[in-house]
């Protein structure tokens, strides 16, 4: 999902009613990174500038926390998002192979998106489905009792479809 | 909703709410949690809503989807009440049955009972399963009668009345004397006793008189969901707790931090916060009496560092989550400098139970030094993965074998790994172990959050520790030295053992290194992150030196040091594997045994995970 121009140019717009929203505190930083994400699918730099013009504070200090934050990325991110719980349970009951067979399938490494722009594939530390383990999660579907074997299966499915945005991001009222 | 201006009246309002109950009229309770959402419940509430609504039944059924049950393994659950009627696995499918059958007829299923597999015995109630039997549910017991997004269903249980005792009849300080009494200790992972933080956050000069309290629900920790699923299921007994600690340290203001991988608790919350608002729990004038008390909920950024507390804090007030010495404790100087009180999600939703039932009978649960019950998440190699709510003191025997139901497929125990990543992994020697906090300090371990995860003879535990501190040095925020260059250090090393480089001075150096972060970290994170590490050498030596000297995974985990080969006698020639094999790694006629060419083999494991004949082995 590439950018263009015509947001490039709202990304003042887009982060002014998001800052507005949290009455342009400080503090509001990373919810408000957060909204601005859930908007743009990822951190646009134009976005960033905004952010930190609107509120006043240096921009190392928002690229701070937007590179800390594990929740944040920089780069566009693709049509469905594959995470691969790395949990404990799911480590015990052999997510690493799964993991290993996810890479091989879509020939990237995690944190990464596939050249056509249809997966970025994550990992995640435990999404407490343990029962299910080891566990994938595509966009907001649970894939449960993965190994190896079942990976192409699952990716297949999606690989034709759009992301199912029914499930939007979590905004939380206060 | 009029916001409630007394106690008298919101104990009016409850009986309001009883008297429309009636105990007999038979309800439906699907366990909604993230688990059985991932089995899809979702899908079984609406064919349940939609055959109640064509035999028009809306009138004499309830149907509620409910917070966590705990027997994640058996997911979707549904308990059918008056009787308590247990039914497990169960599907859209099975639906208009259970509505012509249990609800019409009052007949009992048998196909969707639980079966014992270690007597065969099928259990027809939810009291009667081997896994709920031995537990004692008091904090999370409810979760199973409460539609989180009804508070009325909290009222019902006795909601909010430890909440109007508290303001009207008790003084801040009686308040934290109670919870003194009660030997509560934080269910975080650092176990200090509750009443005391209270207390020294209430002495605690603040120049303006602004405190705070904040609810920590950044569960981090791999394989543990206690918190998550309090907040899903059962939200108000954490605000609740909260807003009495508020009236007793003498805060106006609030904080709950989310992680945000926990996006139904998010909701759940965010839903039950509006409404105890609506009817005068939080906010100005509390239930009439004065005391004002604000709430806000703040969504995590996905670091596992900011369950530390100063590092939540940094991470509320916009800041990058990096923790600070704590010379002065938070309790004195936390959020924006004010004395702060930050207790765990499950230590809140302790403090009604122990307001409404007294002191002196919370403290009769539990060991010496450990009082009450704690939530554990049982997962990993084991037969019942669910949440467990246990007396403090109970054997590890116990929680794995009567109410965890042992390890599958006959296969021998070896490790339980518990505390996250900071604590460490008991060997089967201490089986018998009680389980306390102290008991488990003195073990090597930590009782942390309470995750509890279980190995089997296939766990590799120096690819356990190798994992921890990969998971470690991923999560560190970089401040400090010892932290930051010591786990990349020890990964180093971990790393080479797993491939068949190890050296063996290796585990001495492991061992040294480990003191070092352990003596010279900033924070909690670095001073325990050696734990899995030491725990391990400590019990599974033997492991560690097959891997460094004889080149040899024992456990058949680590792929350097193993290879697929396939069993000749039960191989049948299918053919299926050397399909599936990525390199054409596989060969051999059809109708006889395959071989696999070790030079082209990438040990993916594809081959293994298809054979149905289980003929590829691991040597």
């Amino acid at each position: 999902m590439r950018i263009g121009a015509y947001e490039i140019m709202n990304a003042y717009e887009t982060v002014k009613a998001i800052v507005d929203r949290y009455g342009g505190k400080h503090d509001s930083v990373i919810a408000i990174l957060q909204d601005v994400q859930s908007e743009y699918n990822y951190l646009p730099e134009d976005a960033l500038r905004a952010v930190a013009s609107q509120l006043g504070l240096p921009l190392i200090q928002v690229c701070g926390v937007a590179t800390f934050f594990k929740a944040f990325s920089l780069k566009p991110r693709g049509e469905h998002t594959v995470r691969v719980c790395l949990g404990t349970a799911c480590h015990v009951r052999g997510a690493p192979a799964v993991l290993d067979e996810a890479k091989r399938q879509l020939g990237i490494e995690p944190g990464n998106t596939t050249d056509d722009m249809r997966f970025t594939l994550e990992t995640v530390n435990c999404l407490g489905a343990c029962a299910l383990g080891p566990i994938v999660v595509v966009d907001d579907e649970y894939q449960g009792q993965m190994g190896p074997g079942k990976v192409k299966k699952v990716l297949n499915k999606y690989k034709k479809t759009p992301r199912d945005r029914k499930h939007a991001e979590i905004t939380v009222s206060s | 909703m009029q916001r409630l201006q007394s106690a008298v009246e919101l104990e009016k309002l409850r009986g309001r709410i009883l008297s429309q109950r009636k105990p007999e009229k038979p309800c439906i309770s699907i366990c909604g949690g993230t688990g059985c959402h991932a089995y899809g419940c979702e899908d079984i509430a609406k064919a349940f809503k939609n055959e109640i609504k064509r035999q028009g039944l809306s009138k004499q059924v309830e149907l509620k989807v409910t917070g966590c049950h705990g027997f994640c393994e058996r997911g979707p659950l549904i308990v059918v009440y008056p009787q308590k009627i247990f039914y497990q696995r169960v599907s859209p499918g099975d639906v208009s049955e259970i509505i012509a059958e249990t609800i019409i007829k009052g007949n009992i299923i048998d196909r969707l009972l639980y079966v014992d597999p270690v007597s065969g015995e099928k259990a027809q109630f939810e009291k009667d399963v081997p896994f709920y039997k031995r537990q004692q549910r008091l904090v999370f017991g409810n979760n199973g009668l409460i539609d989180p997004t009804n508070i009325e269903d909290y009222l019902a249980t006795g909601g909010y009345s430890a909440l109007s005792r508290v303001l009207y009849n008790m003084q801040p300080e009686e308040v934290i004397e109670e919870i003194k009494k009660s030997d509560l200790r934080g269910r975080g992972g650092g176990g200090f006793p509750t009443g005391r933080k209270w207390e020294s956050c209430r002495n605690a000069p603040s120049s303006d008189g602004i405190r705070y309290v904040i609810c920590n629900a950044d569960e981090g920790d791999p394989g543990a969901y206690m918190d998550r699923s309090l907040l899903e299921g059962n939200p108000h007994s954490v605000l609740e707790g909260m807003v009495i600690g508020a009236y007793a340290v003498g805060a106006h203001d609030g904080y709950v931090y989310v992680r945000l991988e926990y996006p139904l608790a998010l909701k759940n919350l965010d839903i039950a916060l509006g409404q105890a608002r609506e009817y005068g729990f939080i906010g100005q004038n509390i239930l009439g009496s004065g005391f004002d008390f604000n709430i806000k909920i703040s969504r995590g950024g996905g670091a596992f560092i900011c369950g530390e507390s100063t590092a939540l804090m940094a991470s509320l007030e916009g800041r990058v989550g990096e923790p600070r010495p704590k010379h002065i404790h938070t309790a004195l100087q936390g959020l924006y400098g004010k004395p702060t009180n930050l207790n765990n999600v499950e230590t809140w939703a302790n403090v009604p139970l122990i307001i409404n039932r007294g002191a002196d009978w919370y403290s009769q649960i539990g060991t010496d030094g450990s009082k009450g019950t704690k939530i554990f998440s049982l997962v990993g190699k084991i037969n019942n993965t669910g949440l467990v709510e246990v007396p403090m003191g109970i054997t590890l025997r116990e929680i794995i074998y009567d109410i965890g139901g042992g390890i599958p497929h006959g296969k021998k125990f070896k490790a339980v790994q518990t505390g996250g990543p900071s604590g460490g992994c008991l060997p089967e020697s201490l089986i018998d172990l009680p389980v306390d906090f102290d008991r488990l300090t003195r073990a090597g371990s930590i009782m942390g959050s309470g995750g509890m995860i279980i190995m089997d003879e296939g766990t590799c535990m120096v690819d356990i520790a190798r994992y921890f501190v990969q998971f470690l040095t991923g999560e560190s925020c970089g401040k400090c030295v010892p932290c930051r260059e010591g786990l990349d250090r020890m990964l180093d090393i971990l790393t080479d053992i797993t491939e068949g480089k190890g050296k063996e001075e290796d585990i001495a150096l492991l061992e040294e290194l480990g003191d070092v972060i352990k003596e010279a970290s900033l924070c909690a994170l670095g001073s325990t992150a050696p734990n899995p590490v030491l725990s391990t050498i400590r019990y599974f030596r033997d492991e560690y030196e097959a891997h460094v000297i004889e080149k040899r995974c024992p456990a058949g985990v680590c792929k350097a040091l193993i290879t697929f080969t396939i069993d000749a006698e039960k191989c049948t020639g299918c053919g299926v594997c050397a399909k599936e094999c990525p390199q054409g790694a596989i060969s051999g006629e059809k109708k006889k045994p395959h071989i696999i060419d070790q030079e082209k083999c990438i040990k993916c494991g594809l081959c293994r995970d298809s054979c149905k004949f289980d003929a590829v082995i691991i040597l």
